[in-house]
């Protein structure tokens, strides 16, 4: 699968209101991933990194563009349609981890297999097994709210692949951890998240994580204004982090 | 889906029993207060029920309610006799008088005077004595409670020592004449909490003061085959009095009471208020736990659960928490009946009260839920991104 086509969007737009109060929060975004790939979106707030990652998870349609995600386009799909596509093809990892605090971490860790309909024993026991590949045994039964944060958001990375999604979405998933932690967990999505038949689309403001990214999307005003292969905008990143400490 | 709905539920401790506590509290209240309300109201026409032998019961027209008693003149009796149709008519006499009691006390006590030949009238249970005790000479039936309470006797010389209840061979008085207690029966409380004595009819005529008219009421039975109603249109039209049913003179009494006082607005007021703390406890707490939890059902919308799960579970939880406070709320209603004796509260919980109460449990659930529903079927799954 991999160097297949996973997205291909074209003059992507996204206006929220009418009239006076409208406001354009995609201006033709130009996009093209493929599966295999971790694509990192940045830019500032506002920018429309929020907008358009959730026109490509299927939660929102576009007002106008066009767009493919794994070969079909969601707006061509009823309310219903697409929430099945979305519970079959799309996996979520969020900044605030959202894991249900009253329930074990195992039973938050099958949800998604739980919401699709599959049999509560053997969806706990795959729970299961994604967490020990997670490095979480012992803790599948604890309450989310026992655990560090970084256990957390590994909890909920195991959550987002539990389905096999071929789609994974990661907004901010280290924008509340500390630095190491966020290393880890970035390092175990890249392990565990990235398949040839997957596509993982990275949103985050912390350049410090940008190198697990195969490209960097840099997008402003509703725009793309820039996608730049990751090691080489690392790279220069770091080169110039390291002239300025030999200036001071 | 199912399971973790109600794990949710269980598992917020805090707002659980909030919710738990908000619906036990408002179903003890409305169930507690409703069952005071149909003990009282069912007291109110007791006596009616007590004398199960009659048809009909005739009376002055203007009479209000069973003990609202206006004495008619003694031919009545006769002219009831007369009608076609009456197998058997007998007297009854009702009045409120004082008893002078054996320690020198007065009490207020319900003096029913019955038929003295047939004794049409008398208690059914009989706890001591035998009903035909009432023909010998000054002789009365006190009912247990009133001689376990109001006519208490004092055990020994000491007039402030240990006291007994009132017991057959007892002597008191009434309107300076001479009443001896020849046996005690068990009837249905009255809703005037006085003790009621039983007599024969021309002895309660001698307790009462001097009156020209002294005849309370007149219990008619019909003959076989006879139709009920048409035998009271007759009676009615051929004596001038009014005739009820058993059935329509309860209604009657109930009536009076229901209209002419404010007992029901008083208990209706409970009950609201029962309701209303419900809504307030319960209701809010609900819907705060919802909007509490509407993160992660947000987080399920975006994974693919569609609103028609996520209501499932709404609904769910809003049935789990229905359920178990109706539950203790009714197991605590009946346990403070079960607690209390009869004689110091009118209680009765009917088959109809819970369904009452479950009624508004349901109202405050259905309607907490339906709030929470809609809050999550206009949940926009792509607020989960907003951090």
């Amino acid at each position: 699968m991999s160097g297949t086509l996973a997205i291909e969007g074209h003059g992507v737009a996204k206006t929220y209101g009418t009239g006076d109060a409208a406001v354009t929060a995609l201006r033709g975004v130009e996009l093209s991933a493929n599966f295999g790939e971790m694509v990192a979106l940045v830019g500032p707030s506002g920018c429309g990194k929020t907008t358009f990652i959730s026109i490509l998870a299927g939660l929102l349609s576009r007002d106008g563009g066009s767009l493919r995600l794994a070969g079909i386009d969601p707006d061509e799909l009823g309310n219903h349609e697409r929430t099945l596509w979305r519970r079959t093809n799309v996996g979520f990892i969020f900044q605030q981890f959202n894991l249900v605090p009253q329930i074990s971490v195992v039973e938050n860790v099958a949800i998604p297999l739980l919401i699709r309909g599959d049999a509560r024993k053997p969806s706990l026991e795959r729970a299961a097994d994604l967490l020990q590949q997670m490095g979480l045994k012992g803790r599948e039964y604890a309450r989310p709210n026992k655990l560090s944060g970084g256990q957390q958001q590994r909890v909920a990375i195991a959550r987002s692949l539990v389905h096999q999604p071929r789609i994974l979405v990661c907004d901010e998933p280290t924008s509340a951890l500390d630095g190491d932690t966020g290393q880890r967990v970035m390092q175990l999505i890249r392990e565990q998240g990235c398949r040839v038949d997957r596509l993982v689309i990275l949103v985050t403001h912390d350049d410090r994580i940008f190198h697990f990214a195969d490209r960097i999307v840099h997008m402003d005003d509703g725009r793309v204004t820039r996608v730049t292969d990751a090691k080489i905008e690392v790279a220069a990143l770091r080169a110039v982090v390291a002239a300025e400490e030999n200036t001071e | 889906m199912r399971r973790i709905a109600l794990q949710m539920l269980f598992g917020d401790s805090a707002k659980f029993y909030g919710i738990l506590l908000g619906l036990t509290f408002a179903t003890l209240l409305i169930t507690q207060q409703s069952a005071i309300f149909v003990g009282l109201m069912t007291r109110t026409y007791a006596m009616i029920e007590e004398i199960p032998q009659a048809d009909l019961w005739v009376t002055d027209p203007t009479l209000q309610f069973v003990d609202d008693t206006k004495p008619m003149q003694v031919t009545a009796l006769d002219r009831v006799r007369s009608v076609k149709g009456v197998e058997w008519a007998s007297p009854l006499f009702k009045s409120i008088l004082v008893a002078k009691l054996p320690n020198g006390g007065r009490q207020l006590c319900d003096v029913i005077g019955v038929d003295d030949a047939t004794l049409i009238g008398a208690p059914a249970v009989v706890v001591e004595g035998k009903v035909e005790d009432l023909r010998k000479p000054d002789a009365i039936f006190v009912e247990t409670r009133g001689a376990r309470k109001q006519l208490m006797q004092p055990a020994t010389d000491d007039p402030n020592g240990p006291k007994r209840p009132m017991q057959v061979g007892d002597v008191l008085e009434l309107n300076e004449r001479r009443a001896v207690v020849v046996g005690i029966a068990e009837t249905r409380p009255s809703f005037q909490n006085v003790p009621t004595i039983y007599t024969t009819y021309f002895r309660a005529i001698g307790f009462a003061p001097a009156n020209r008219r002294t005849l309370s009421m007149v219990l008619v039975k019909a003959i076989p085959e006879q139709n009920i109603q048409k035998l009271k249109e007759r009676i009615e039209h051929e004596t001038g009095m009014t005739a009820y049913t058993p059935e329509e003179f309860s209604w009657k009494t109930l009536n009076y009471w229901m209209t002419q006082t404010g007992i029901p607005i008083n208990f209706g007021m409970a009950i609201v208020l029962g309701f209303l703390v419900g809504v307030a406890i319960a209701g809010q707490m609900f819907y705060n736990f919802t909007l509490d939890n509407l993160k992660y059902f947000g987080a399920m919308k975006a994974m693919g659960s569609t609103s028609a799960q996520l209501l499932v579970m709404v609904a769910l939880q809003g049935l789990a928490a229905g359920v178990l406070g109706l539950g203790l709320g009714l197991g605590l209603t009946s346990a403070f009946g079960l607690s209390i004796p009869a004689e110091r509260l009118a209680f009765k919980l009917t088959w109809y009260l819970p369904l009452i109460s479950a009624a508004a449990v349901t109202i405050i659930v259905v309607g907490a839920s339906l709030l929470s529903m809609l809050k999550v079927i206009r949940l926009d799954p792509k607020e989960v991104f907003s951090g």
